[in-house]
């Protein structure tokens, strides 16, 4: 029932800020094509950057699988993620989404392929990647774009929310998808 | 110039720096484990595959992202996302309560929580590092973060998106017929989490050992 409700507006909501997207566009005299192409050079652009970054984690992280190192990290910590159907496999999303957007959507993409787009690991670390942010990576520009050097209580709310990320990601999940 | 150059340093900086150490570690602990387990084999295997895969994943990904990037540079130009921040605008003034009523920070903070939440983080970024140098000009003591830099960080590293554009593309990828069905399930995780970061670091703000200058007199600022 809630879940045919969240597909709903999942699938509304991309057509309706297309729509709104658009409308404005023309009532404000943009021309719309032009501007749609412009930005479409800047996202090819994103993908062709991302691609080196995106090979190295990749099959790192697909070595580290096929070598057998998760399973081992599996049996150390399988007991207490179980509790809350946490698979050991999600542990290093958990880890490299506040490092690096692009290793994160590696290791992602990894998990993706390898369990299938509908099984409950990969709903679950979309649901985390898709609410990440890389707060190392944020602390470091912002403050080092203005020469901070004591970061204050800026560090410890960082990680905060990132653990109330992780948990909440994982509640979700559990609610929408088990 | 200057600012987008030192900008650009500090990103590529920041990103060597640790992924380094990470990078390394994740390779040499396959090699090692590979050893030990006996799966070498396999493990040689998986590089051919990874590296295949990597490619099927950018080919949706640039799909994908050019498209949404095109719509969304509609959405710029057309003042969508200024509007957007124009409506958040008296919430942020409670917000950063030390900016001053006419200061141009409050509008770039706006601009940049819009410009983040439509996934416009190259136009969401500059705007950002802009507001945090007005904020810095209120800042003062220089070395360290002040409440409302501290608020603007938290912001940011709680990363609000509406739309997780990447991670469809990558269920796009893997062949998941409805890859959008996730984006309400991250709307809420991501706007929870949002939430809670302001939250958090408001109330940290307060235990948080106050900045020295502050401590001593009391007294407006410039």
């Amino acid at each position: 029932m809630i879940k045919t409700f969240f597909d709903c507006i999942s699938s509304w909501l991309i057509p309706f800020v297309i729509f709104t997207a658009l409308l404005c566009g023309i009532v404000k005299k943009v021309p719309v094509y032009e501007t749609f192409v412009e930005g479409a050079k800047d996202g090819l652009k994103v993908s062709v950057n991302i691609f080196p970054y995106l090979i190295a984690i990749i099959v790192a992280v697909s070595m580290l699988r096929a070598s057998g190192a998760v399973d081992i990290a599996k049996n150390l910590f399988d007991g207490v993620l179980a509790v809350f159907h946490v698979p050991a496999d999600v542990l290093p999303v958990m880890i490299i989404r506040s490092l690096s957007g692009s290793a994160v959507l590696g290791v992602f993409s990894d998990i993706a392929s390898q369990y299938g787009p509908d099984s409950f690991i990969t709903k679950l670390t979309a649901i985390m990647v898709g609410s990440s942010e890389t707060t190392f990576y944020v602390l470091a520009v912002y403050f080092g774009a203005v020469g901070i050097k004591k970061f204050r209580h800026a560090l410890l709310a960082g990680i905060l929310a990132d653990i109330i990320g992780i948990v909440t990601a994982v509640a979700v999940a559990n609610w929408l998808f088990l | 110039m200057n600012k987008c150059k030192q900008f650009a340093k500090e990103k590529h900086f920041w990103h060597y720096k640790n992924m380094n150490y990470i990078w390394f570690f994740i390779i040499i602990i396959s090699i090692i484990s590979a050893l030990y387990t006996g799966k070498v084999d396999a493990m040689v295997n998986s590089i051919w595959t990874g590296a295949k895969q990597s490619v099927e994943i950018c080919l949706y990904l640039a799909g994908i992202m050019a498209f949404w990037l095109g719509i969304m540079k509609i959405a710029e130009k057309s003042g969508m996302v200024s509007f957007v921040a124009k409506i958040i605008t008296p919430v942020a003034r409670k917000l950063f309560p030390d900016v001053p009523e006419n200061n141009r920070a409050i509008g770039d903070i706006a601009m940049n929580f819009s410009a983040n939440a439509f996934g416009l983080a190259n136009a969401a970024t500059p705007i950002g590092i802009r507001a945090m140098e007005e904020l810095q000009k209120l800042n003062r003591d220089k070395k360290s973060a002040s409440n409302d830099m501290c608020t603007l960080l938290a912001m940011n590293t709680a990363g609000f998106q509406l739309v997780p554009t990447t991670v469809i593309a990558v269920l796009a990828a893997c062949g998941d017929k409805n890859p959008s069905s996730i984006v309400l399930p991250t709307l809420l995780v991501t706007s929870v989490t949002f939430l809670f970061a302001l939250v958090i670091v408001k109330l940290l703000e307060k235990i948080s050992p106050a900045q020295p200058d502050l401590e001593k007199e009391g007294e407006q600022h410039d």
